[in-house]
């Protein structure tokens, strides 16, 4: 079926600028997460610090998509799926932001250790962020393509990413019994790993958000439904 | 779960009114192609689609208005409560007193506000004075128009706001007590504030009639409707429940409608 455009150029454009917006901001996030890892696993300072400082754009940037929202939703009381597209826009941008953060979270452990010699466990946390970022990187993908499998891939793929959180977790621990001179950095590259595992868990979050986009059926918490309500169609 | 949008008129197991394969031509240019639609009791049903979609032709089918209309051929069926009204033996005129209609521009009578209400009753054989004017309060009130008009009844109609005037139209079809209220338009003649009185009116009115609206306004179809079926080139395309309708419509028709792709 040949792709539609709207009547009215100007609301068509509206919409487009929301997406493409909210595409810049997923963009400025994927750096963001893998400066601040690369700050951590080769002790950067400057780089660590460069992330805090581009924050600020993040976060500008989630006032205008919000701003944007609103005015469509006001001015053009949009129905079926622009609607949907709008409140999804509303949900992704919040989940953009926290992602953002947990970036900067990163890059203020990597300040941390730069003072420090290495820890073992960085290899497996270079590889967390790894998977991390390609999650961010599949769901802005499915996000713009209306892609629900590959919204669906994601969602599946979180279970990997608390899998090597796990491991990490346990290898420091490990360090950490061993000799506790150990615990100041081993502690610091523990939250690192979880703020990694929380950005796969926001990465989840707008795959949901995109299967609701797409289908128009809220497949959050499916655990979580009263009791005799209908488990979602995918 | 999705909601089936077939179900829609199948949620009423019996519906008010319904429609069978209903087909309306004029000249032989067919203006509504075999529609089958259920419209469930004490709901609002509303009729969305671009113009000449057959919206309002298919409405004037259900109390046979189109009958007046020369050219008009009507195949299919047209059944109130179960039975066919649309057949040669079945009283239009009754039926017209049952399936009531107000229409875009009020067409209030050149006569009092009393008279334009009593009317219809004088028509229908009531002459006792008390019973007439009981009659005409109690669908004022209905129309919640008396509040307004209480004091001044002997006045005439022709002297009221627009939005009062559709009003009082909407009282002259419940003085003769329908079960069904078909309203074309009634409201876009009207300024927002006569419209959100109107809406509200209709909000109220559903608790006793079953109610149908065409209207081009989608915003209104989704604000005061249950359930809206979309009507495009003669089809029915898509009937459902309203709110699906404006979520997460199954035809791409109705979608493209829906969110203004349309043209």
């Amino acid at each position: 079926m040949a792709p539609t455009t709207h009547t009215d150029k100007a609301y068509e454009a509206e919409l487009r600028a929301i997406r493409d917006r909210l595409l810049e901001m997923g963009g400025l996030v994927e750096q963001a997460i893998a400066a601040s890892v690369r700050a951590m696993t080769e002790r950067d300072t400057d780089l660590a610090e460069q992330v805090k400082l581009r924050d600020r754009d993040i976060n500008r940037m989630e006032v205008d998509v919000d701003a944007m929202c609103r005015r469509v939703l006001a001015l053009r009381q949009p129905a079926a799926s622009d609607l949907r597209f709008v409140t999804t826009a509303l949900k992704i941008v919040t989940d953009l932001e926290r992602m953002g953060d947990l970036a900067v979270n990163i890059a203020e452990r990597a300040l941390d250790l730069s003072q420090a010699a290495v820890l073992a466990p960085m290899h497996d946390l270079a590889k967390l962020a790894d998977l991390s970022e390609a999650q961010l990187k599949k769901a802005l993908d499915a996000f713009v393509t209306a892609d629900v499998s590959k919204a669906e891939q994601v969602m599946q793929g979180d279970d990997l990413l608390d899998a090597l959180y796990l491991k990490i977790f346990n290898d420091l621990l490990g360090l950490m019994m061993e000799d506790s001179r150990n615990i100041r950095r081993a502690t610091s590259v523990m939250f690192a790993a979880k703020h990694l595992e929380r950005f796969g868990d926001h990465a989840t979050n707008l795959a949901e958000m995109v299967v609701y986009m797409v289908r128009g059926t809220d497949v959050r918490h499916p655990r979580s439904r009263a009791p005799g309500t209908a488990e979602p169609e995918r | 779960m999705r909601p089936d949008p077939s179900a829609i008129g199948a949620v009423a197991a019996d519906p008010k009114m319904e429609t069978r394969h209903l087909v309306v031509s004029y000249g032989g240019k067919s203006a509504v192609k075999d529609v089958s639609l259920r419209l469930p009791g004490n709901q609002v049903t509303a009729f969305i689609g671009p113009s000449g979609c057959g919206k309002s032709t298919f409405l004037r089918a259900l109390n046979r208005m189109n009958e007046l209309i020369p050219s008009a051929e009507t195949e299919g069926e047209v059944l109130l409560d179960g039975e066919q009204v649309n057949a040669g033996r079945f009283d239009a005129v009754e039926l017209r007193r049952r399936v009531g209609m107000v229409f875009q521009k009020s067409n209030p009578f050149p006569k009092s506000i009393f008279e334009n209400v009593a009317y219809g009753l004088r028509v229908g054989g009531t002459r006792d004075r008390a019973e007439l004017a009981e009659r005409v309060e109690r669908s004022l009130v209905s129309a919640a128009l008396w509040e307004e008009v209480k004091d001044r009844l002997q006045e005439s109609a022709l002297g009221l706001s627009g939005g009062q005037q559709q009003r009082l139209c909407i009282a002259r079809a419940l003085a003769v007590e329908p079960e069904v209220l078909l309203m074309d338009e009634p409201a876009s003649a009207l300024d927002p504030i006569a419209t959100a009185k109107i809406e509200d009116l209709i909000h109220e009115l559903k608790a006793r009639y079953t109610i149908v609206i065409v209207t081009h306004n989608m915003q209104q179809a989704a604000r005061v409707s249950d359930q809206t079926a979309f009507f495009y080139m003669g089809e029915l395309v898509e009937v459902g429940v309203t709110e699906q309708i404006f979520t997460n419509p199954v035809e791409r028709r109705t979608e493209d409608y829906v969110t203004g792709k349309f043209g």
